[in-house]
């Protein structure tokens, strides 16, 4: 009961947090000096992409943990870590690649970054596609977790490649998270509502998990019982 | 388990019987090879009138590499699900023995293929190369990037329903961070400007990468 009450507070503080910060977005935080108005991309863009990744880095622990220990909650909690990090994925391209519209005039060029976050997008397309076409449930979770881990492995090297595919220029303006400086000077308003977007994005990511984590104990327990029952 | 020179001579057992039975079949080799044909005439065809860039000509000749790769590559391990034989070679060879030798037997025959493809390409689009032995290391290298990562691939996919269309999915975002720096060295050997030399070392670690987590991971895919 107290579990219960303290998950559904931790929920409207969430609530309450995400509000907070779509407001300051757009109208606490300044709008940055060349980009204007469509700078407010920022607060929503980069959070999204960075729940991509970070989704992915779960589903390559969840998958270590399967392959070391067999439990099925590890191998379901990669496949939700997944799910959730293709909706953010697919999130940070399209809004992406409307603001690449706006401001750079064609929706698509193949900047390194729009590269990477393609190849994301094709890493977690690939992952279902084999999840779905498993039907042994074992060896499903098997060869599902191998797969993740194999990508995770290869990402690094996208990071040193991808630059050094020819004919293309960045277009990104060079990260408000990697340097200040350039289009993106961002001042301390920004700052504060970008990182607190951050942080919302997270709680957002890690309630949707759970939820789902414990809708799948609700149903495997279920499942089990059921099964169970047939013995008898 | 087992030590590593009973390793290295398991490996070679595993190669020498995929390769007799190639020999007998010449199923992939001469499916493969056709493939590679028929994608590089289509290629020579089409862009024939035009006088291509070195970046273009590059992009093409890795194109028919890694879909020829794609259809080839993935044999190794269906055979033996098809045929019915994997039980047999699970209880005969480490997993490890067999994943060294899926791997030599592909390295082999996607160096054969290349072998083919890349003079007949050189003549069939008209290129003089002006830094011949980098785009033979190139070639070499990005065979070697494209076996590593398709092997494993192969594995997993061999335990899947849908083999054929699977494959190249799956194989795709694995393979992109070899197959692009084999693109640019090539292109670089082809152009000759620029320098190749961070993009062979980019092949090699990323060949040595793939080569060890598959290692560490065949076992999981083998044996259940």
């Amino acid at each position: 009961m107290q579990r219960l009450i303290a998950s559904a507070g931790a929920k409207l503080l969430l609530g309450a947090w995400m509000v907070i910060v779509i407001v300051g977005a757009f109208f606490y935080a300044p709008a940055a000096v060349t980009l204007g108005e469509m700078s407010r991309i920022i607060y929503f863009h980069i959070p999204s992409a960075w729940i991509a990744v970070l989704a992915f880095l779960m589903c390559t622990v969840y998958s270590v943990g399967y392959l070391r220990k067999r439990r099925v909650d590890l191998d379901a909690g990669a496949s939700f870590a997944a799910e959730l990090g293709l909706l953010f994925c697919l999130i940070a391209t399209v809004s992406g690649s409307i603001f690449a519209k706006s401001a750079w005039g064609s929706y698509w060029n193949w900047d390194p970054r729009e590269t990477s976050i393609f190849v994301l997008l094709l890493i977690y397309g690939a992952y279902f596609a084999l999840r779905s076409s498993i039907d042994d449930p074992s060896r499903r979770s098997s060869l599902s977790a191998v797969y993740g881990i194999l990508a995770f492995v290869t990402v690094p090297l996208l990071v040193f490649v991808v630059p050094r595919i020819p004919a293309v220029q960045s277009l990104h303006p060079d990260g408000p998270i990697i340097q200040a400086g350039g289009g993106l000077d961002m001042d301390s308003k920004m700052f504060t509502v970008f990182m607190a977007s951050l942080a919302g994005f997270t709680g957002v990511y890690a309630w949707a998990f759970n939820l789902r984590m414990r809708a799948w104990r609700v149903l495997n327990r279920a499942q089990e019982a059921e099964a169970v029952d047939r013995e008898d | 388990m087992t030590s590593s020179s009973n390793w290295a001579r398991e490996a070679v057992s595993v190669l020498a019987k995929d390769v007799t039975s190639e020999f007998r079949t010449r199923y992939a080799l001469s499916a493969v090879l056709l493939f590679a044909i028929t994608a590089l005439a289509v290629v020579s065809f089409s862009v024939s009138p035009y006088s291509l860039e070195p970046d273009a000509q590059s992009a093409f000749l890795w194109t028919v590499l890694f879909f020829s790769a794609m259809t080839g590559l993935s044999r190794s391990f269906v055979r033996e699900e098809e045929g019915r034989t994997a039980l047999a070679l699970r209880l005969a060879a480490a997993p490890e023995a067999v994943y060294l030798g899926k791997l030599l037997f592909n390295v082999v025959l996607q160096a054969a293929v290349s072998a083919v493809v890349l003079p007949l390409f050189l003549v069939l689009m008209d290129i003089s190369v002006p830094l011949p032995g980098l785009l033979a290391a190139s070639a070499a290298m990005g065979t070697l990037a494209l076996a590593s990562s398709s092997t494993i691939v192969a594995a997993i996919v061999s335990r899947a329903n849908s083999r054929g269309a699977l494959f190249a999915v799956l194989a795709f975002p694995i393979s992109l961070p070899g197959l692009a720096s084999a693109v640019r060295s090539s292109a670089v050997a082809l152009s000759g400007t620029g320098s190749a030399s961070g993009d062979l070392m980019t092949l090699a670690a990323y060949s040595t990468l793939m080569i060890a987590s598959s290692l560490l991971l065949f076992d999981y895919v083998w044996n259940d």
